[in-house]
C-alpha cells in the first residue's frame, strides 16, 4: 500500500521536475516546481516525518515560491530569446547533466547488498520498502515525543551550537542582501 | 483490508460528506448573512424578495452565476486563467478537514454487507475528518497556498488592474504570514503540542487561551483578516483603486469560486480562533462535556458552531465599520508593529512560563493562566498608555480641537 503511494508520489515529483525545466514560460516553470515540492512533502509524510512535510509546504511552496512568483511577475519576463547560442548551450548543458548523472548511475551498478555492507546500518538502496520500514521506527519516536518533539529534541539540545551558527550565517546573508540592495542606509 | 480499516473508511467518508456539505451550504448562507449584516449596519433591509425574508437569495445568485456567460480574455494565459479559481478554492475547502468541531463520539458497530464484507468499529471517533498529528501546521501550510490562486488570477488575466491586485495579494499575504505564525508560538508554548485535540484538551483543564495569551489572539485575528483579504485589508481587490483587483476579468462561476474561497477562509479563521483561543468545542464552566457521549457531542458541536459564527459576525462587523488601509500603512503595520510585537511576546511568554514553572513552582494550569493574564494586563498598560501615550484608546472625541 505505502509502496504504491510512494511510486505515485515519486512519479509526480519526477514528472513535475522535468516539466519545470522544459517550460519556456517562467510562471509555468515556477508552478511545476511547486508541484514537485508537493510530491516531496507527500514522500516526507510517507516516511512519518509529517512535521518536515508540513514545513516543506509552508516554507518552500507557501513562502519562497510565492516570492519567486512575485519577482517573476514584477519583472514580467516574456518568452525572450536568449542571447546565448543554442547549440553550444545545449552541448554544455548535456555535459553538465551527464557529469551529474554519472555518479547516480555508478551507484546503480552497486548491488544493494554491497551498498548496505559498505554503508553499515543504512537501509538497502533501491528498495523503498526498506526505507519506509525505517519510517516505522521513526513513528515510535514520534509517538513518544510528539511529531515536533522528535525534531526539536536533537535540534535544540544535541545540535544546538551548529543550529545557532547556521542562524548567524543566515543573518549575515540577510544583512549582506540589504547592504547590496540599499546603497544609502 | 481488515474489518477495522473498512469501518474507519466508512466513518471517514460519512464525516467528509457531513463536513463538506455543511461548509458549502454554510458558505452560501454566509453571503446572505453578509448582505443582511451590512444592511442592518446601514439601516436598510437587505435582500428580501426571493423566498421568505430573502432566504433563497443564495440559490438565486448561484443559479445566475451558473447560467451566466463565461468570459475568457483574448490575451489571457488560458490554462492558468482557468486554473486560478481552482487554486484558491481547493485549499480553502481542504482546511475544513482538520478543525475538530465537537467532542469525540463513542461509536460501536459490527455489520456485514454482501460484497464488501464485514465492517467493525468500536471506540471513540474524533469529530474531525483528519486528526493530523501536525495539527494546525497543516492549516498554516495549506492556507499559505491560497495566495497562488489570487496571484495567478492577477497575472494570467493580462490586465493592469488584475496584475496590481495579484502583486498586492502576494506581498500582503507573505508579510502577514509572519505575524500569524509568531502568534501561534505562544499557544504551542502553553499546550506543549501542535495537534488541535491536545490544545483543546489543555484549555478544558486550564483557562481558555484568550486570557493568558490575549496579545497572541489579537495578532492572530488581525493577521487572519489580512490572510483572508477582508476589509480593512482588502488591498488586492480595492474596488475604488483597482476596479476589482485580481478578479476584474472573471465572470460567472469562476468569479463566484473566488467568493466561495473567501467565505470558506473566513469560516476557517473563525473556527481556528475558536479552537486555539476560545476552547474549541469546550462548554465553559462545566466538566460534563468531558465524558464522551451523544448528547455531549451534539451540545459541544452547537457551542463550536456558536463560537465560530460569532467570530464570523465580528469579521463582517469590522468590514462594514472600518475604512480600507492605504497600502504603505498596511505594510508598516505588518512589519513595524505586528512583527516586533509578536517577537517580543513570544520571548516574554517563553520566559514567563519558564519562571512560573521553575522559580515559583506553580504546576496548576489555572494558576499559571491567571498569572499570565496579569502579565498581559501589564503589557497592555505599557503599550497603550506609555508607548502609545493613550492615542488609540482615547478616541476621537478627546482629540484637541482643530485650530480655527
Amino acid at each position: 500500500m505505502t509502496e504504491i503511494v510512494f511510486y505515485i508520489l515519486g512519479a509526480a515529483a519526477v514528472i513535475s521536475g522535468i516539466a519545470c525545466i522544459l517550460q519556456r514560460n517562467p510562471v509555468s516553470a515556477a508552478l511545476w516546481l511547486v508541484a514537485a515540492m508537493f510530491a516531496l512533502a507527500g514522500i516526507y509524510v510517507l516516511l512519518n516525518a509529517q512535521f518536515i512535510g508540513a514545513i516543506q509546504v509552508l516554507v518552500y511552496a507557501g513562502a519562497i515560491m510565492v516570492l519567486f512568483l512575485f519577482v517573476i511577475m514584477l519583472l514580467n519576463l516574456g518568452r525572450e530569446t536568449s542571447d546565448i547560442r543554442r547549440w553550444p548551450a545545449l552541448m554544455a548543458g548535456a555535459a553538465i547533466a551527464a557529469g551529474l548523472a554519472a555518479p547516480l548511475l555508478a551507484l546503480r551498478l552497486y548491488s544493494p547488498a554491497r551498498l548496505a555492507s559498505e554503508v553499515s546500518g543504512s537501509p538497502v538502496f533501491g528498495d523503498p520498502g526498506a526505507v519506509l520500514s525505517q519510517g516505522a521506527a521513526a513513528q515510535g519516536l514520534a509517538e513518544s515525543q510528539g511529531v515536533v518533539g522528535a525534531i526539536a529534541g536533537p535540534l535544540f539540545q544535541t545540535y544546538l551550537v551548529p543550529f545557532e551558527v547556521t542562524s548567524v550565517l543566515l543573518l549575515v546573508a540577510a544583512v549582506g542582501a540589504v547592504v547590496l540592495a540599499k546603497r544609502r542606509l | 483490508m481488515t474489518p477495522e480499516l473498512k469501518g474507519f473508511i466508512v466513518l471517514t467518508v460519512v464525516k467528509m460528506l457531513v463536513v463538506f456539505t455543511i461548509t458549502l451550504v454554510g458558505v452560501a448562507l454566509l453571503t446572505l448573512l453578509e448582505r443582511k449584516v451590512s444592511a442592518w449596519m446601514q439601516n436598510r433591509r437587505g435582500p428580501n424578495r426571493v423566498g421568505y425574508a430573502g432566504l433563497l437569495q443564495p440559490a438565486a445568485d448561484g443559479l445566475k452565476n451558473i447560467i451566466k456567460e463565461e468570459t475568457l480574455p483574448d490575451e489571457a494565459n488560458k490554462i492558468l486563467f482557468m486554473l486560478a479559481p481552482l487554486l484558491s478554492f481547493v485549499p480553502a475547502l481542504m482546511l475544513a478537514a482538520v478543525i475538530p468541531f465537537a467532542a469525540p463520539l463513542p461509536v460501536a458497530f459490527d455489520f456485514s454487507l454482501p460484497v464488501l464484507g464485514r465492517f467493525v468499529h468500536d471506540g471513540l471517533v474524533p469529530m474531525v475528518v483528519a486528526d493530523l498529528p501536525v495539527g494546525f501546521l497543516f492549516v498554516l501550510a495549506i492556507s499559505s497556498l491560497g495566495v497562488y490562486g489570487i496571484a495567478l488570477a492577477g497575472w494570467s488575466s493580462n490586465s493592469k488592474y488584475s496584475l496590481l491586485g495579484g502583486l498586492r495579494a502576494s506581498a500582503q499575504m507573505v508579510s502577514y504570514e509572519v505575524p500569524l505564525g509568531l502568534s501561534i508560538i505562544p499557544v504551542i508554548l502553553l499546550s506543549g503540542n501542535v495537534s488541535f485535540g491536545a490544545i483543546i484538551t489543555e484549555q478544558q483543564t486550564g483557562l481558555w487561551y484568550v486570557l493568558p495569551l490575549f496579545f497572541a489572539f489579537f495578532l492572530f485575528f488581525v493577521s487572519g483578516f489580512a490572510e483572508t483579504n477582508r476589509l480593512p485589508f482588502d488591498m488586492p481587490e480595492a474596488e475604488s483603486e483597482l476596479i476589482a483587483g485580481y478578479h476584474t476579468e472573471y465572470s460567472a462561476m469562476k468569479f463566484s469560486m473566488f467568493f466561495i474561497a473567501e467565505y470558506a477562509n473566513i469560516v476557517t479563521v473563525a473556527a481556528m480562533t475558536a479552537a486555539l483561543f476560545f476552547g474549541g468545542w469546550d462548554i465553559p464552566f462545566t466538566r460534563w462535556d468531558q465524558t464522551p457521549g451523544l448528547p455531549q457531542t451534539l451540545a459541544s458541536g452547537l457551542f463550536m458552531f456558536g463560537k465560530t459564527m460569532s467570530f464570523v459576525f465580528v469579521v463582517m462587523w469590522v468590514r462594514w465599520t472600518l475604512p480600507r488601509f492605504r497600502y504603505d500603512q498596511l505594510m508598516s503595520l505588518g512589519w513595524k508593529f505586528m512583527l516586533p510585537l509578536g517577537l517580543v511576546y513570544v520571548m516574554l511568554i517563553g520566559s514567563a512560563v519558564w519562571l512560573i514553572e521553575n522559580m515559583l513552582g506553580v504546576g496548576s494550569p489555572v494558576t499559571r493562566g491567571f498569572l499570565l493574564f496579569g502579565l498581559n494586563l501589564g503589557l497592555g498598560y505599557l503599550i497603550f498608555f506609555i508607548i502609545d501615550r493613550g492615542h488609540v484608546v482615547r478616541g476621537s472625541t478627546a482629540r484637541p480641537e482643530a485650530v480655527h
